[in-house]
């Protein structure tokens, strides 16, 4: 009896145990991609056309859905706003808080979670597919080096979106807080793009909004392109590895950014 | 300085600790058209691999133009695959790109050529196999046996040295197969290459090949000259040369008794 429990628990164990180690491994594989990635940089820029037609790829077709997104995700914001701000008598101050709230937070966030579902599953899917399909030996065998080639383009493609897209939410999302708060509900304009103005820091807000949004792009470029490049290549792997994509991406994405948020407010 | 391209020597390799070959030697001459022949899942692919250097042996060694492969840095064994190339078993043509530039690729990623003459030299590798009119397609337009044309197109792209054949046979119609084959031949002797073929289209492949290697059960079992091995009374030969169902070669994988599987 005893016996039984000693080896059900140390069972547990060593489950847990592997598990951990097997995490572990990967997050090194994937820091092993990364620095390589880094490393084999090099053509991405020189032969800057392969990183355009990734950019194309990744952050052209997640344009639609970021728009669309950050449209309606400004006028939400406008709408709890003012029903909050009004009762405090301080309505005009709903353009701040719009700004704020996407320069700083959802611009980044929501365009890192969107582009992970968008972008992410595509990059994971596609390298994944290569894998499968033995694209990725055929260019070893030529002796093209697969991460200068495939994986180097669509990383830097991916860091260098992100942040234009994040900022293009931010500044759609404005858009639609502007037409709910001043033609819809009647806000005054000029309180609402002066008081914007006067509080939406550079330094403070913008440039941590956009750093923000360049270690979002590398995490979850990042994580695609291993998610893609450890798939299994069988068909269930690389959809395995596509959800994966997705829910590390996005865990990631909100982890980080309660990291970096408590680092911009002490500092 | 031998007249081997490729030396394998006492070369033992297994996936997960299960032993595919056991100690097998080959020698590949310069000039040459030399055949690997074996059942499905002997390790004929694999033994490509090793080749070029993908996977590492578990025991003994390849070696390419007297470089021990195995032992090169990355960027030896780079240097040693600019002078190889190689046609996998289902083609591995990039997706992504149209035939045209999938024959191109080699030439853009590896020589400075201006794109003027790599467009002649694409068309004319096209041509070779037949599907110079077909430049404009993806690879999901083509057929199977298609697809695998333009792969041997791309893997002959650079003139190599040594050019390995995986299946080159596998899925082409009786008219095709003869082109191809004849096609095999004339590159290797108007580039002065070496050429491996791994087949089982036991007619094709002896009409072409200088020298045969049979592989089965990880060992070499036989080897010699075409008109050796059709003459060769050993059982095994005799039956993959005639294509006979019963004989040494098992169909099957190894299994449990199938009686006692299925009533188990
Ligand atoms: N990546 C791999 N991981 C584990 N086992 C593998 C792997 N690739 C091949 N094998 C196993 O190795 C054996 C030989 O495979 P290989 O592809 O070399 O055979 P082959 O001789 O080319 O067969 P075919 O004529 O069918 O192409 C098979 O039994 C296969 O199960
Ligand atoms: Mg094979």
């Amino acid at each position: 009896m005893i016996n039984l429990i000693i080896n059900k628990i140390s069972r547990l164990l060593s489950g847990i145990g592997h598990r951990m180690i097997a995490r572990i491994w990967r997050l090194g594989a994937g820091a092993r991609l990364f620095m390589l990635a880094i490393i084999y940089s090099g053509e991405s820029f020189k032969r800057f056309h392969l990183t355009l037609r990734e950019i194309y790829f990744t952050g052209v077709m997640s344009l639609l859905i970021i728009i669309v997104s950050a449209f309606f995700v400004g006028m939400v914001l406008a709408l709890q706003g003012y029903n909050t701000l009004q009762k405090y008598g301080s309505s005009e101050a709903i353009g701040v808080l719009v700004a704020l709230a996407l320069v700083r937070e959802l611009g980044p966030v929501v365009t890192a979670l969107l582009f992970a579902g968008r972008a992410g599953t595509a990059i994971t899917a596609e390298i994944g597919l290569m894998k499968t399909t033995e694209q990725l030996s055929a260019m070893e065998m030529m002796a093209v080096n697969p991460i200068a080639r495939v994986v180097a383009p669509r990383f830097w493609a991916g860091v260098i979106s992100m942040p234009i897209l994040a900022s293009l939410f931010s500044m759609v999302g404005v858009l639609g807080g502007y037409l709910v708060a001043v033609p819809l509900i009647g806000v005054d304009e000029g309180a609402f793009w002066s008081q914007m103005q006067a509080n939406v820091d550079v330094r403070a807000d913008i440039i941590n909004g956009v750093i923000k949004s360049v270690v979002f792009g590398v995490a979850c470029t990042m994580i695609a392109l291993f998610e893609g490049f450890d798939a299994p290549p069988t068909a269930e792997g690389v959809s395995h590895a596509t959800t994966r994509t997705v829910v590390i991406s996005s865990l990631t994405v909100l982890g980080l950014d309660f990291v970096l948020t408590s680092f911009m407010l002490v500092v | 300085m031998t007249s081997n391209i490729v030396e394998i020597d006492n070369l033992s390799f297994g996936y997960n600790g299960r032993l595919l070959h056991k100690g097998i030697n080959m020698v590949f001459p310069k000039r040459k058209v030399v055949a690997i022949m074996g059942g499905s899942g002997s390790g004929k692919t694999t033994l490509l691999r090793l080749i070029g250097g993908q996977i590492k042996p578990t025991k003994g060694e390849v070696r390419v133009d007297g470089h021990v492969v195995h032992k090169q840095t990355r960027d030896g064994i780079y240097q040693l695959r600019r002078t190889m190339g190689m046609l996998f078993q289902h083609g591995a043509l990039f997706t992504d790109l149209s035939v045209f530039d999938n024959v191109a690729f080699p030439m853009r990623e590896l020589t400075d050529l201006p794109e003027s003459m790599i467009r002649d030299l694409v068309l004319l590798k096209l041509n070779a196999v037949g599907l110079r009119g077909a430049h404009k397609f993806m690879p999901a337009e083509l057929s199977g046996g298609m697809a695998r044309r333009v792969a041997l197109a791309r893997a002959v792209a650079l003139d190599p040295n040594i050019i390995m054949y995986d299946e080159p046979f596998a899925g082409l119609d009786p008219i095709s197969m003869g082109v191809i084959c004849g096609l095999i031949r004339s590159l290797n002797d108007a580039l002065g290459a070496t050429s491996i073929i791994v087949s089982h289209d036991v007619k094709e492949t002896f009409l072409i090949a200088d020298y045969v290697y049979f592989v089965a059960n990880g060992e070499v079992t036989a080897e010699g000259t075409p008109e050796d091995l059709m003459q060769s009374t050993l059982p095994f030969v005799h039956q993959f040369v005639h294509g006979e169902k019963d004989g040494p070669v098992p169909f099957h994988y190894a299994a449990p008794d199938y009686r006692a599987q299925l009533l188990g």
